[in-house]
Order: C-alpha cells, then structure tokens, then sequence
C-alpha cells in the first residue's frame, strides 16, 4: 500500500550549529538540509545586529491584478541596500513556471531563493500528479513554509499569479504567514502610490493593452514618489496559453513620456532659429 | 571580552571588483587585510580561483570568507568527480547563492562577486548581498570601497537595462586592455579615499586562453 506523500507538510526549521557548521551536507541527501542557527542566548537581538551589519537587498514596488483578459503582473527594478541603490536592474517578477509567475517585495534573497524552491515543488508536483499544480495549491506551498519561518526575520511579501484550470488566480502571501486570494494587490514601499493610480484606473473589462498601461502608469507613479523604487517597469500578462512580458520601460525616460517638456516661447524660438544660423 | 554566540564578526575591509566582456572577465581585489584601524597584513589574496572559467573574490569578514572559499571548492570537487566535467560560471553561481542562504539565519560575512566566462564563452559577472541573492550583470563593486567604484563604472561601462523592452543592444563593450586599465584607474581612486583599500590590487583575467594574473601597487598609507 503507497503511503501518502507527505513531504509537503515537511517543516525546515534550522539546526544549532554542530561542530561541522553544517558545512558537508551530504550530495545524495535530496532533501534541504535544515538551516543553521548561531549559538547564542538571545536569537532575536543577533537577527537584528546582523541584519544591519550586512544590509540586504531590499526589492519595493510590485503589483498585480485580475481583469477579464487574464492577469496583469508589474513591477520596478530597484534594489537598495540601506540608502545605496545596488542595483537597477533586479527582476522582481519571478517566472515560476511558463504560467506562473510570482513578485519579490522584501529582503531579494529571501525572494529569490523561495521562488525558486516554489519552482522546483512545482515540477515535482507536475511530475507526482502528471498535471500542472494550481495557484491555489502554489501559494498554499510557499504559504506554509513561510509560516513555518515565521518570528525568525524572513521578509517576503509575493503574489503568485498564474491561470490554472479554474482561470485566472491571484494570492497575496508573506512571511508572516498571511496568504490572501484577491482581484488587486499592490505590495512594497511604493505600493501606496501605485494603488493610487490603480484604484482610480481599474476596470474589470479591458483590454491587455489598457491594463498593461494602467499597470505601467502605476508603478511609473510610485518611482516617482519613492525613493527606494526605481528603475526600469516590467508589466507581463498572464493568459490562458502562459504568461508574456508586455513591455519594459526605463522610468527615466517615462517620464518624459508621460509628461513631456514644455518650451517656453523664448526656448521655442531658439530652437526654431538654430537650424538656419547652422 | 565577548562571550561566546554574542557577536562573532568582524569587517576585514577591502574592495572587490569585476568586469565581464565579450569573451574575456576581469576580476580584480586589494589584498589589504585590516582590523579597525590597524593593518594586519598587506598581502592578503581575496580572491579564489573555483574552477578554470570561474574566478570568486569576496570582501568582509576573512573568516567566513575562508570558510566559504574552501566549502565551494569542495563542492567543486565533488561536481567535478560526479560528472567528469568542471562546474560552469553559471552553475557556480547558483550554488554560491544557495549555499550563502542556507546561512540565511547565521550569515557568511562575506561581500562577493564571481566572474568568469559562461557556457558560450562570454564574460559574465554576478553579484552578491551577504545572503545570497545574486544577479548577473556585466560589472560590479563590493567592499569597502564599492560605493566610490561603483558610479566611476556605471558612468563608464553602463548599458541599457536587460529588462527594456524592445530589447536595445548593449553598447560595445571595452577591449580586455581598456578593462583592465580601467579597474587600475578606478582602484588607484578608491585607495585615495577608503582606509581600507590600498597596498597591492591582484588582477585575475580569465579569457578563451586561460586565466593569468598580475599584481599592481597602490598606495601604502
């Protein structure tokens, strides 16, 4: 008789640290190795010492909605570590599988790697069950284990997006163990912005290209207005053939688009007369 | 006197920087080691050559950093053992990001950059935070002195995003010369205004012909 596979239910919570550090996991082991924990008295204070010792990328503006056509999912491209910008040129949207694709909002490696566990909990599903995993199930994988670290300093807030047999699905989860199903999440710190924009723009009936718009418009508005938010603006559309990237704009440039300059008429005269003193 | 588990880390200071091409990378350190404002020792290498196309050099605490040098290398090894071939710039890099969060709750202390040539031959560069997540680029500057490094190369070396789309060609890059002057231009800079940054740089440079090495004096003061 099979027994039920219960390696989803599996808890990963850490292991003080032994005499080898946890440094020789063994290679045919295929499960994680549980986490390292520092020997100290008191966990808490040594998180947040360390935490402002080594900075971590921070990822901050994200969006996604659900509207008739499928779901648009957006997000900037700014990393920051305290007030430095390390990077422009993060990706935030996480492409799970061919239809699914989850944000990063947090800490960038907290993100990064449990997106990228998610992906492979994902395949061994589709492989176990010969069928692809639902969002519904996605978000409740990556929920659980989120809850299973929490208290312990993870910062992750994601939408997992994706069409599955159901259509269209969208779930907000973080690392406080929260998972919510929803039509319109905005998550970072410049979230309050962009639901500024989305909000007062957001139409169930649209088509890609008006949703792709909305979405890039409201993300350009939150660069605009946060600091830690930047860079270029991915918009990809979730349909029921997978997910495409619809466009990807440097903010900077936006701008401009968006607003362009306005000559004043002693500017705009020089401009005219330059080409004939050329 | 600190007890034990209460706080085990140190900065060791220093810069490291790296700069992909075509089909060359560049990856260059100080080998200054220091403890507050003492020099323990000026010729101390930061940088570790993993396998033949792929090349880590790591600035911060120099104990972790020897730790994490040798636990790569090791897996390395093993890589190599198990499928007849050596490990792939790429691959490395994936496994340097996790093995960096499987210490997401105790942190290697360690700033690094991992430079060499992917499966095509072309320079590539990724970049690290202290907890693994990483990113390829086409240059980068971790250390102490990243934050006087890194402006001087976007203003040099900077090419429309990777994410634009319609994709915009990347400028031409610089030859492996020009690369090479301009890590020498811009570590001389950082000598002048980080403590921690001077003595010697080591420059690696890993091409289709294979890797060399070379060693430049800075300032000692």
């Amino acid at each position: 008789m099979m027994k039920p596979d219960m390696s989803a239910l599996e808890t990963h919570f850490g292991a003080p640290a032994g005499e080898d550090c946890g440094l020789l996991f063994d290679v045919d082991d295929s499960s994680m190795p549980a986490m390292e924990f520092p020997n100290c008295p008191n966990f808490d204070r040594f998180q947040a010492k360390t935490k402002d010792m080594v900075k971590n990328k921070r990822g901050t503006t994200t969006l996604a909605f659900i509207f008739d056509r499928g779901v648009i999912v957006a997000a900037d491209s700014r990393a920051s570590m305290g007030g430095y910008i390390s990077s422009q040129t993060v990706r935030k949207i996480i492409e799970i599988n061919p239809y699914m694709l989850g944000t990063m909002a947090g800490g960038a490696a907290d993100c990064q790697f449990w997106h990228r566990n998610l992906g492979t909990k994902c395949r061994l599903h589709e492989l176990a069950n010969k069928r692809r995993i639902s969002v519904t199930g996605a978000s409740k994988l990556l929920a659980n284990i989120l809850y299973s670290y929490r208290g312990m300093g993870l910062s992750i807030g994601t939408m997992i997006a994706g069409w599955d047999e159901k259509g269209p699905g969208l779930y907000y989860v973080d690392s406080e163990g929260a998972r919510l199903k929803g039509n319109r999440f905005s998550v970072g710190s410049g979230s309050l912005y962009a639901y500024g924009i989305l909000d007062e723009g957001y139409r169930f009936k649209m088509s890609i290209e008006e949703a792709g718009e909305l979405a890039r418009r409201a993300i350009y508005h939150a660069t605009f207005r946060d600091g830690a938010s930047g860079g270029c603006v991915s918009v990809y559309h979730v349909g029921p053939d997978g997910w495409t990237k619809l466009s990807g704009d440097d903010v900077g440039e936006l701008h401009f688009q968006y607003y362009p300059v306005q000559k004043t008429p002693v500017e705009q005269e020089m401009v005219d007369a330059s080409p004939s003193t050329a | 006197m600190s007890r034990r588990g209460d706080w085990v880390y140190e900065n060791n200071g220093g810069t490291c920087v790296a700069i992909a091409g075509a089909d060359y990378c560049v990856i260059a350190a100080d080998t200054r080691l220091s403890v507050g404002y003492s020099i323990l020792t000026r010729d101390h290498s930061k940088i570790c050559e993993l396998a033949d196309k792929c090349v880590l050099a790591s600035s911060g605490f120099q104990g972790d950093i020897k730790a994490l040098h040798k636990n790569l290398a090791a897996r390395e090894l093993l890589y190599q053992h198990q499928h007849n071939k050596r490990m792939s710039c790429p691959a490395m890099a994936q496994l340097l990001s996790n093995t960096l969060y499987y210490k997401r709750f105790f942190p290697y202390y360690a700033f690094n950059v991992l430079g060499g040539l992917d499966s095509e031959g072309k320079g590539c560069v990724f970049t690290y935070d202290a907890v693994g997540s990483y990113e390829r680029t086409g240059y980068s500057a971790q250390g102490t002195g990243s934050t006087l490094i890194m402006p001087v190369l976007d203003n040099q070396l900077k090419s429309p995003s990777p994410l634009l789309l319609p994709a915009r060609d990347a400028v031409t890059p610089l030859s492996e010369t020009e690369a090479i002057d301009l890590v020498k231009d811009v570590f001389a800079s950082a000598t002048e205004r980080d403590i921690y940054t001077g003595d010697k740089l080591e420059i690696v440079v890993v091409n289709k012909a294979g890797t060399r090495r070379e060693y430049i004096d800075l300032r000692k003061d």
